[in-house]
């Protein structure tokens, strides 16, 4: 099994505050990496680690066993990440946001209005988004995981607002994905409800 | 390209939606041109005189303000972070802020020059001059103004700041613009100053964009 | 090849090291500082011949001039820092940036106050708009948007980066601002300032000027090592090493 993503002793720190010290963990293709911890316990922080955003205080993240320093392009093109805040601007609409992502990863969207339509958003494709709710909104920056081709989705909170039956569609999404040598890492407050094949979970401690 | 259009595209899609990004900083022009006949004295002589100065400095904090917002809405979002991580479009996107910041607001001070020049009492020869260089002037004072929002993009006080960063750099333009208006004004060849607007511009476009990157690199990071 | 090239700086690059590097340097520095700038200053202030044409008054070149040099000095090393601490990643550097930015505008301010001390008599004004006035007040402009910025944000390693690059767009654009200016103090003011000729300075006017001179620019490394020292304690107060050093002076003042 090849290894796409390995962070070796890994510390972080923000605000003068140590987040966490010597993290380590190895990622293989059909992955996840489920992340827990208390709010401020470091988990967006990780992940921003692990996006390339920061730089680590101490360690190092290889992506497919080389340095990422060294090959930041490469890794950038095989990277989805959806940070924290849900990269939709609500004065666009759904289909204008969906479009300027599009254009950004370089995929074309075959049906835009039946991507949005699976994802519950029929008839709101034109309005601007800040008319839109929460949930809708982070449905319309889902969406881009269904037309990306990028090999690691490193994903903040993804599940935020969303009800139960499109929780389920998107779990079933992140299998496939998995199913075809993914590799994802996430963080959520609630429980996975689906089976994750080699599920690798990490819980952040909040430290003073 | 084809990823560049459709960044020019939400850009003036957002243009669209948000009129008071471009037509406040042009209302703003226009009145502190007016005000300074009100305070100085409605003399021609002296408003002449004065206009090069004038219509320089009042296009600076107009542009200025323009600017101030430019990033903040795609930071709250959230859209610059996940350019960054993505890194390929976030040239183009910066490119993309530029040309469409200089479309929203340096093009409408081009084509309120005449009206400048009935108020401030300009001659058809200064009044070219003045057209000229607001052509070139203007893309620098949107590249600068453009890396001063970038700059600041995610400090927590943003306005002062940015106009302090911005400013000193802006001297240059400062001189040199209204140089070739005064020059034109009396009678003497402009075609110099000019061509050193040229050369600002032109080093401005080779280097700011490089710049802007990096700063919304950093702010993020 | 530039990773080789330096690779032998790399120890300095370690915050321990060069906090402890700065602190040995830092008594010699200031010691001699201290008695280049009397030296030169009690040599230039009482004992140098006054000007022939401008008589006592002409000695606040001995403060003027110097901070001037170096008010341009710390602009210099100060962009230097912040070139090597965003290319290489080298966070001293970065830190040495804010180290130097404060202590650059004072340098600055101080030839400014003594510009206009020294115009009041020589020119009947306080301020001229001056060409070389004029780059050295944009100079200060530059200096406190640097501080200003790396002060505006919640996170300080990220002030610092901006602040970093805004010193470096700063120093490309200094030499186009100060060449601007000239040319427009030339189109506007002419001829109705001349500033006192300065035909071969004489050396018994030039040695203390010499000796200010390397006075400042000691101070400037003094200072330098006594602010890096500090701005490396703050970043680095959640290190280990820092805890101890901390512990280990506790113990010694107790």
């Amino acid at each position: 099994m090849s290894i796409i993503l390995a962070a070796e002793a890994l510390s972080c720190v923000r605000q003068d505050r140590v987040l966490f010290e010597n993290l380590s963990f190895q990622l293989s293709a059909g992955q996840v990496l489920y992340i827990q911890g208390k709010n401020g316990a470091g988990k967006s922080s990780l992940l921003r680690l692990l996006a390339g955003l920061t730089l680590p205080e101490d360690g190092r993240i290889l992506f497919r066993g080389k340095p990422l320093s060294e090959q930041a392009e490469v890794f950038a093109e095989h990277l989805l990440f959806i940070g924290h805040h849900s990269g939709i601007h609500p004065q666009l609409t759904a289909l204008q946001n969906l479009a300027f992502w599009a254009a950004i990863s370089e995929q074309a969207v075959a049906d835009p209005y039946q991507l949005l339509g699976s994802l519950g958003l029929a008839g709101l494709e034109d309005i601007p988004c800040f008319m839109l709710s929460a949930g809708q909104q982070r449905r319309v920056s889902l969406a881009r995981l269904w037309f990306s081709s990028q090999l690691l989705w490193i994903l903040d909170e993804p599940f935020t607002s969303l009800d139960q039956q499109l929780i389920a569609k998107l779990e079933q999404h992140f299998l496939q994905h998995l199913a075809k040598g993914g590799v994802i890492v996430l963080t959520s407050h609630q429980h996975l409800a689906a089976e994750y094949p080699a599920l690798q979970a990490i819980e952040l401690e909040y430290r003073w | 390209m084809v990823m560049w259009r459709a960044l020019v595209q939400r850009e003036l899609q957002l243009l669209g939606r948000q009129k008071a990004d471009w037509l406040n900083p042009l209302v703003f022009f226009l009145l502190v041109l007016s005000l300074f006949p009100l305070g100085i004295g409605p003399e021609p002589g002296m408003l002449k005189q004065i206009a090069p100065g004038l219509v320089w400095i009042a296009a600076l904090l107009s542009v200025l303000l323009s600017a101030e917002r430019l990033f903040k809405d795609d930071y709250r979002y959230g859209v610059i972070e996940q350019l960054v991580a993505r890194r390929q479009g976030l040239f183009s996107y910066v490119t993309a802020k530029i040309c469409c910041h200089w479309l929203s607001t340096g093009v409408p001070l081009v084509l309120v020059s005449p009206l400048i020049a009935v108020l401030l009492g300009l001659d058809w020869q200064s009044w070219q001059v003045l057209l000229v260089t607001l052509l070139l002037g203007t893309p620098v004072l949107s590249l600068l103004s453009v890396l001063g929002a970038a700059l600041t993009m995610a400090a927590d006080k943003g306005g002062i700041l940015q106009a302090l960063i911005i400013l000193p750099l802006y001297i240059p333009l400062l001189i040199f613009a209204s140089g070739a208006m005064e020059a034109a004004a009396t009678a003497l060849p402009y075609t110099g100053q000019l061509a050193v607007l040229v050369a600002f511009l032109l080093f401005a476009l080779a280097l700011v964009p490089l710049a802007v990157r990096q700063a919304l690199r950093m702010n993020v990071g | 090849m530039w990773g080789s090239m330096f690779r032998w700086l790399d120890p300095y690059a370690k915050p321990e090291t060069l906090y402890h590097l700065c602190g040995r340097w830092l008594p010699y520095l200031m010691t001699l500082a201290i008695a280049t700038l009397l030296l030169g200053n009690i040599w230039g202030l009482a004992f140098s011949p006054p000007d022939y044409q401008q008589g006592d008054s002409y000695r606040i070149i001995y403060i003027h001039v110097p901070s001037a040099i170096w008010s341009m000095g710390a602009y210099s090393s100060m962009a230097i820092a912040a070139f090597i601490g965003l290319v290489w990643q080298i966070r001293v550097a970065q830190w040495a940036v804010l180290a130097i930015a404060p202590i650059g505008a004072v340098y600055t301010a101080i030839a400014l106050i003594t510009g206009a001390a020294w115009g009041k008599p020589m020119w009947g004004t306080w301020w001229v708009w001056d060409a070389r006035l004029t780059s050295e007040l944009v100079l200060l402009f530059l200096y406190l948007g640097v501080i200003a910025l790396s002060g505006a944000f919640s996170e300080a390693a990220r002030g610092i980066k901006v602040a970093s690059l805004l010193a470096i767009v700063g120093v490309v654009n200094l030499p186009i601002i100060h060449y601007s200016v000239e040319w427009w103090n030339t189109l506007h003011q002419g001829a109705t300032i001349t500033k006192f000729a300065k035909p071969s300075i004489d050396p018994s006017m030039l040695w203390p000027l010499l000796i200010s001179l390397l006075g400042l620019a000691l101070l400037l490394a003094a200072l330098t090592c006594l602010r890096l020292r500090s701005q490396i304690l703050i970043f680095e107060q959640h290190r280990p090493w820092v805890r101890q050093l901390v512990e280990q002076q506790h113990e010694e003042q107790s």
